[in-house]
């Protein structure tokens, strides 16, 4: 098991207020599934924030893919963000893009040709149930449909790690289970998974899963299950 | 043909079409710029075609002289244009001496005297036209020297000195012209600068979706400056061609005058081609001020 995501002590603070996460160490290995959950409040955006490399930390270290994000520099940081899927909380869909061109977006911001963007993207939106709504833009789509857009989006180009903040938060329990189903299809094909979440039914969901539980800006995790190499392994039988 | 084929630069990749929203020639930008164009290409115009004039006024006066003999006696007066038109014609420095016939000075002081003007009449002085070979000091005073040992009373009339202050009013026009080109050039891109923090504003949560999907900063300034660009060549187009109307009609105006020095007003087929280049300097100083502000406002993020 190879860990793909360390943070080490990494504190993080808005400013000159209060650290908002404070003290965070763990890791996500290579292939893992985790839920972040918490309160409001503890901090789960934030993490992901640093995670999808859109806030560097105040202190500590992260290595994300065995490199180090504090000092990597920024030029390097679009290379590492195309590795990485992200269904933001509030989707950031292109208004004036069709539910077509946003999910064709990573592909093309990556440089694919033309040719081999149609099929995989009629593909992706026929998964989410929108293949009818593909010529749609955001604004005529439901709450729902816009948060399976954002989801198409973030797995189209099978990242490395998925990050996902409430991806079920607006759509009813079948396309809750749905959308379950394809995160972890895609953890079975060896991404790495993690979605943060207010909703207690999801954690029992994926059996593998981990869940990290951020209370008051810090990881609860007295037994260090959460560490890399974890604890559990190094201490004795 | 349409435009993009021609300058494959502007040709927008399907890949970044439609990535930001507004069509072309949409928003006050391109004809802010074609009103600037017009201006700087009317500026352009009119310092070149001073500085043409300018030139051709140096090329025309320099080194001609005029001597007058100043003589009330016809025979004597006639003797020292020979002996001066002889003389003069000796001197190494000079490159053709013409004594001007009576008839000739008749028709130019006919609109002051009519057609009775008789030498015996109103003494008229003998004029000898004189071009030198060089401008040197020496070779006019050694022109004057001559004059002034063949009749003392013959004088010696430099055509630059008289046109003197014409030519240096030119001269400063042109300079004002120049500098007018420049701050239009540099208003051109201050315009540019606004036009696009304001687009990145407007923008700004497209920029930032770019971003976290890996965008490099120069795919997204690609994309606004590949936009700026061809507004500011339609812009530029629109403005010239303006811009060449108004000269056209000026230049109908000037030959209409009669005048000697207007007549040729225009700048001449190198300010032409100067002039049909300001809307690619124009579009270069455009796309250029706008990657600078974008890739500068992208630097601000992480």
């Amino acid at each position: 098991m190879t860990a793909i995501v360390q943070f080490e002590n990494v504190g993080l603070r808005y400013g000159t207020g209060a650290e908002t996460l404070s003290d965070l160490s763990f890791s996500l290995t290579k292939g893992g599934f985790y839920f972040l959950t918490g309160p409001s409040g503890a901090g789960k955006t934030s993490l992901l924030k640093m995670l999808y490399l859109s806030q560097r930390p105040s202190r500590g270290l992260i290595r994300l893919f065995g490199e180090d994000l504090v000092t990597m520099p920024r030029e390097s940081l679009p290379r590492y963000r195309r590795r990485i899927g992200v269904v933001f909380q509030d989707f950031r869909l292109v208004p004036h893009l069709s539910a077509f061109d946003n999910v064709a977006l990573p592909l093309r911001v990556a440089g694919a040709d033309e040719k081999s963007v149609e099929m995989p993207v009629k593909e992706m939106l026929a998964w989410v149930g929108l293949a009818e709504r593909a010529s749609a833009r955001p604004a005529t789509l439901s709450g729902g449909e816009q948060q399976r857009v954002a989801i198409a989006r973030a797995v189209i180009t099978r990242p490395d790690i998925l990050v996902a903040d409430e991806p079920t938060g607006n759509v009813d329990p079948d396309m809750a289970n749905r959308l379950l189903r394809l995160f972890d299809a895609l953890n079975q094909l060896g991404t790495t998974i993690v979605v943060a979440t207010h909703d207690l039914h999801l954690l029992g969901r994926i059996k593998s899963s981990q869940i990290i539980r951020l209370e008051a800006g810090r990881v609860d995790d007295p037994t260090g299950a959460l560490r890399y190499p974890p604890k559990r392994d190094l201490a004795p039988e | 043909m349409k435009l993009d084929a021609i300058i494959p630069f502007l040709k927008t990749p399907p890949s970044d079409a439609r990535l930001l929203p507004e069509g072309r020639m949409a928003g006050p930008m391109p004809w802010v710029i074609a009103i600037m164009m017009f201006l700087t290409v009317l500026a352009a115009a009119t310092g070149l075609s001073l500085a043409s004039a300018a030139q051709g006024l140096d090329a025309d006066l320099t080194g001609r002289l005029t001597v007058q003999v100043v003589e009330a006696n016809p025979e004597k007066r006639k003797r020292h244009t020979e002996a001066l038109t002889r003389e003069l014609g000796q001197l190494a420095a000079v490159a053709s001496v013409r004594p001007v016939p009576d008839t000739e000075t008749a028709a130019m002081l006919k609109p002051w005297f009519g057609e009775e003007l008789n030498s015996s009449d109103l003494p008229v002085p003998a004029l000898i036209d004189v071009s030198l070979k060089s401008v040197a000091a020496a070779d006019l005073a050694n022109v004057r020297r001559t004059v002034r040992a063949v009749s003392s009373s013959a004088r010696v009339d430099e055509h630059a000195q008289w046109l003197a202050p014409l030519a240096q009013l030119l001269s400063s026009l042109k300079w004002i012209a120049v500098m007018l080109v420049i701050l239009m050039g540099c208003a051109l891109a201050a315009t540019v600068v606004l036009v696009a923090r304001a687009a990145l504003n407007s923008h700004r949560q497209t920029i930032e979706v770019l971003h976290l999907l890996g965008s490099t900063d120069a795919q997204v300034a690609t994309l606004f400056q590949r936009r700026i660009a061809l507004d500011a060549l339609l812009g530029s187009a629109i403005g010239l061609g303006l811009a060449l109307l108004t000269l056209l009609l000026l230049k109908y105006r000037f030959s209409a005058l009669g005048s000697d020095l207007a007549t040729d007003f225009g700048p001449g087929w190198f300010g032409w081609m100067l002039i049909f280049l300001l809307p690619i300097i124009g579009t270069a100083v455009a796309t250029g001020a706008a990657r600078i502000t974008v890739l500068n406002a992208l630097r601000k993020m992480l």
